[in-house]
This record gives structure tokens, sequence and C-alpha cells, in this order.
């Protein structure tokens, strides 16, 4: 039926534990593969055919060591890396590694599609300091999307709201904690209305004190449906709002499934050494729990704030 | 939870509790002011005896004629509006020219780099007023119409194009100052490159060039003299024309120095106070 100039090279390329997640709708089918992805930096084989398929509405986490590829995977999801080979499917949209740039100009186009369906958020937030708040927010769908002005800021405060920062709207990036600046940054990538959420660390570059605002908002996008990818330390949150976790070594899956298997009952050696060192040797966790809503208390230190309630999530 | 909340929440300055005033903390206040009121004082009386015997021994020598000053000077100093013009013209021309010789220098076309490249090391290897001769002299003989344009337009012409090719550098590493991650984060969103420039790069490369771009407009007073080579009727060209035509040069030329000297130092002022007033939006921002 098909003939050799149309055969798919990726038709049996498929993720093994792919399933739908719990608000999957029914009958979807995955809306983000990566299909047999590699990377090389130079000689340096970083990626070494990653697949992972993620179903409408999933949340999934990346987990492993530093060094172990899982930013670069995400990278190479939005091309912000350019996969050596493999390819990036997102929503109907198929984009091959293309590592000799032979496509040129149609090439391009179809990673510009790309980036704007899988919206990334950055460690170290990106926000562009010379705009304020608002303006950031605008800026994409403005500028990219050609949506009108009024449009693009009534969605943009919706969006700030969302992410409980609508008195900062009109503040510059500079005055923001790293905890709002992250969260503008999440509400800017939702503002491009992405099929996916790609989250690179968000929590790394943050104070310990300022996790738990920006997971908060992390948890609440996971249980409202969205499709977010991520890549994290925290492990609590995968507990929390992971359909699957993956955990990638040396540019390999080595362990993939529900967040309580991989993270409390590994199978592999490797997961297990590093959960370890991750969470202690006796299983119990260092990292913070998320917080609720109410007063913020710190042992020693009585109330030092306050998670305001944000009703309309 | 009220008495916690009393440990920290109490208003700014709670958790220490208040100090009696040390008054050995105004006393050293205070020799600190002294010290630095005697030390402005003397740098200002340094100035003024050094700058007066350099007039006084002038004066004395019987050198200096006052009347031709005072006949003369307000037309040498006229001069400072076709002076300002031709540098305001001249640096901002310049900064179209050095942005695109940045992006040319940062292109991976091998065709406007090579452009770029060679628009700065030929400017760059030859001497600023070689080429204001060769613009308003040489250039005419290959493009007549050329003789056609005023002498004014020839000369910011060419102070523009030679300071663009300097500027090209300090744009270059301008743009390249700009965090890595404001480009990702502008592809993330999907933004085509030259929006991404526009919009993103470039705004906060200009913040990060602007106080060069201010001592370049300074050197831009003192060379735009240059042009006077060319009949332009700014600062120099006047003093020199006075001084001689009435065999005065001394005073005129002392006259077109104290001007240029006087202008550095107000602009010297302006920027710094413009530096101060962005290092705090900075903060802001």
């Amino acid at each position: 039926m098909t003939t050799t100039k149309t055969a798919d090279p990726f038709a049996d390329v498929h993720d093994p534990f792919a399933a739908p997640g719990a608000l999957t709708p029914a009958g979807a089918s995955p809306i983000v593969r990566a299909l047999a992805i590699e990377k090389y930096f130079g000689s340096n084989h970083v990626l070494r055919g990653c697949t992972l398929e993620v179903y409408p509405s999933e949340t999934i986490c990346i987990i492993g060591r530093s060094g172990s590829g899982k930013s670069t995977l995400l990278r190479c999801l939005n091309f912000l890396e350019e996969p050596t080979a493999g390819a990036v499917e997102i929503d109907g949209l198929r984009v091959e590694a293309d590592p000799l740039h032979s496509r040129g100009k149609a090439h391009r186009e179809s990673i510009r599609q790309i980036r704007m369906r899988a919206q990334m958020v950055f460690q170290e937030f990106n926000l562009f300091p010379h705009k304020k708040v608002i303006d950031n927010l605008i800026e994409a769908p403005v500028r990219v999307k050609g949506v009108n002005r009024d449009q693009a800021i009534a969605t943009a405060e919706k969006f700030l709201a969302k992410v409980g920062l609508s008195e900062k709207r009109d503040e510059y990036p500079a005055r923001l904690s790293g905890g709002q600046k992250q969260r503008v940054a999440i509400a800017r990538a939702l503002t491009m209305e992405p099929r996916v959420l790609l989250f690179d660390e968000p929590t790394s570059a943050l104070d310990p004190e300022l996790v738990g605002e920006v997971l908060k908002v992390m948890a609440d996008l996971a249980h409202e449906g969205s499709t977010m990818l991520v890549v994290t330390h925290e492990m609590q949150f995968a507990k929390e709002a992971a359909d699957r976790v993956y955990y990638i070594d040396q540019g390999l899956f080595l362990e993939v499934g529900p967040p309580d298997q991989v993270i409390d009952h590994p199978q592999d050696a490797g997961t297990a050494k590093f959960l370890s060192r991750l969470l202690g040797p006796s299983g119990s966790r260092p990292v913070k729990p998320l917080p609720v809503t109410g007063p913020v208390v710190l042992p020693g230190h009585g109330e030092v704030g306050h998670i305001e309630q944000r009703d309309h999530l | 939870m009220s008495a916690s909340t009393g440990a920290l929440g109490a208003p700014a300055g709670g958790l220490v509790p208040a100090e009696p005033p040390n008054p050995i903390v105004d006393a050293i206040a205070a020799q600190r002011r002294r010290q630095t009121q005697r030390f402005r004082l003397i740098f200002v009386v340094t100035w003024l005896i050094a700058i007066g015997s350099l007039l006084g021994s002038l004066m004395v020598a019987g050198k200096i004629d006052f009347a031709f000053i005072s006949e003369w000077g307000p037309y040498i100093l006229g001069g400072v509006t076709t002076t300002i013009f031709v540098a305001v013209c001249s640096i901002s021309i310049a900064i179209l020219f050095a942005v695109m010789g940045a992006l040319g220098r940062l292109s991976g076309n091998p065709v406007l780099y090579a452009i770029a490249t060679l628009y700065v090391s030929m400017v760059r290897g030859t001497p600023l007023l070689v080429q204001i001769l060769f613009i308003y002299l040489a250039l005419p003989q290959v493009i007549p119409g050329i003789s056609g344009v005023p002498q004014v337009a020839l000369g910011i012409f060419a102070l523009a194009f030679n300071y663009g090719a300097y500027m090209t550098e300090t744009f270059r590493a301008g743009i390249q100052a700009v965090p890595r991650g404001q480009t990702e984060a502008a592809q993330a969103l999907g933004m085509p490159g030259r929006t991404r420039m526009l919009r993103i790069i470039l705004p906060q490369a200009i913040r990060i060039v602007t106080p060069a771009i201010g001592n370049e407009f300074i050197s831009m007073i003192k060379d735009s003299s240059l042009v006077s080579v060319i009949a332009v009727p700014e600062l120099l060209w006047r003093a020199q024309r006075v001084g001689q035509s009435n065999f005065r040069t001394l005073e005129t030329l002392l006259i077109a120095a104290a001007i240029y000297w006087a202008l550095t130092i107000v602009l010297s002022i302006i920027q710094d106070r413009l530096e101060k007033r962005m290092a705090e939006s900075d903060r802001r921002i």
C-alpha cells in the first residue's frame, strides 16, 4: 500500500510505556511524540535513541542526574537543540532531524511551528528585562501570532490572574522575586496557547522558599489537564502530578512507569541509587512539601508569609 | 501563633532591638565630610592657580589683545551651533552604520560578513583626515554628482562613516553581551530571526552600549574640527578664518580650545548624570 517514497521511517517506533493518562479524553492518540531522538555534541553521544509518547492532558516527569541528557531531550523537542537523528511530532506536525540543514527555509518554518505548539519554561526564566510584565506576555502573541493587541492584553491578563500576579502587570521583571518571575514565564508560555508545556528544571534556580509557589501553579495546570513535560528534581511534584516518570541515564530511558513505581520502588539499580541520593536513604525526602493555601510557617521563624487564595483556579 | 508572629511579623528592623546612638558614628561621618570638602577646595584652587598663571604670563608678555577677543569672540562662539549640529548628525548616522556593521560582523552570511569586515578594516586602517579629504576632493572626480553636495553634508558623512566603523565593534560586543537565554526565549516563543533581533536583542544591546556612545559623542565634538579643512563653517574654521586674516591665531585658537574644552566638560557632566540615572533604572528594570 505504501510506496517506498512515502514509507514512514518511524512507523515501527513506539513508546512501549505510553498509555492514556487519567485525564486523557477517551480515544485520543498521543499529542507529543519524540521518535528515536539521538543527539551528538561533537563526538559526545548525549541522547542514544529516546522515544517518548505523551497523550493529551498527561503530565510526564523526566528525572535523572545532571549530564544524563534530560534537558537536552527537552530542548530537542522544540529544536533549541537540533536532534542529530529522529523526529519530533507535536499535534500531527512532524519534523525530522535535519542535521545537515538540507531542507533550508521550509525546515526552519516547521521548526517555528513546532516551537509555537510546545512552549518552554526555562530554569533561568528568561523574561525580557526591557519589557514590563504585560509586554512580556503580549509580545509573542502580537508579533508572532498576529493577535490583535487588545485581545492579547485580555488573554495576558487572564493568565496573569491564573498565576496569581495580576497586581504585577506593569512591573519590570527586575522588581519580581524569582518565584514571581517564573510564574510570569509560565503565564507567558500559556499566552501562546501551546499544545504542550515544556518545563526545563523550572525550580532549580529558585531560593528554596520560592519553589512552592511555582510548583503550586504547575500542579494546578497539571490537574486542569494541561499536557506537560517536566524535567525536574522535585520528586514530591512528580509523585503528586505525574502520570509517568521517565528515568534517563547516559541518554537512554532506563526506567519508566507511574511515579509510585519509579520513585518508590525502582527496579533499576541506577535509578535506585540516584533516587536514594536525592531522597535520602530512608526514602524520606528532604524536598520541600507543596504548600497549600494559607500561612507559610518556618520552624523558629513563625509565620513568614502567606499563600493567597486564588479562587479562580 | 501571636507570639511567633510578633518575633518576625514586626515591621522593618523588628528583629534587632533598637540601640542608643553612638556618638563616634557621627564624629566619623563629620570627619569624612571635612576631608572631602578640603580635597575639593584644594583641587579647585590648584586649577585656578595653574590656569591663571598661564593666562597671566601671556597677558604680562602683552601677547593677548583683549579688544580683539571681545570683537571676534562672539563670531567664533557662533560656530558652536555648527559643531554641535555636525556632531549630533554624525553620531546618529554613525549608529546606523554601526548597527549594520555589527549585524554583518555577526552574520552567518559570508558576503555580509566580508563586507562588514572590509568596512571596519578599511576605515580603521586609514586616517580620518585622509577620509574627509578623499570624500571631498577625490570622490567628485569619480562621481561628479557629489560636487553639488554641500560641504557640511560631506563632512557629516565622512565623520559618520569613520565613527560607524569604530562603533561597529562596540555594537558587536553589545549584541553578544545580551544573555543567550534571551535568544532562546524568543526562539521558543516562535519569533523569527528579524523580530528577535529588532524587538528583543537590539533594544537590550543599545542599553548596554549607551555609555560607550556617550564617550564617542564627546570624541566626535573634538574630531568634528577636522571638517574645517573642507570649509564647513564650524568652530575651528571660524577661529582659523578670523585668526589668519588678522594675524591673531594665538587669540583665536585659545578661544576655540577653551570652547571645545568647556563643551567636553559640560557633556561629560551630562553623560555622568545620564549614566547614574540609567544605573538606577537598571536596578528598576
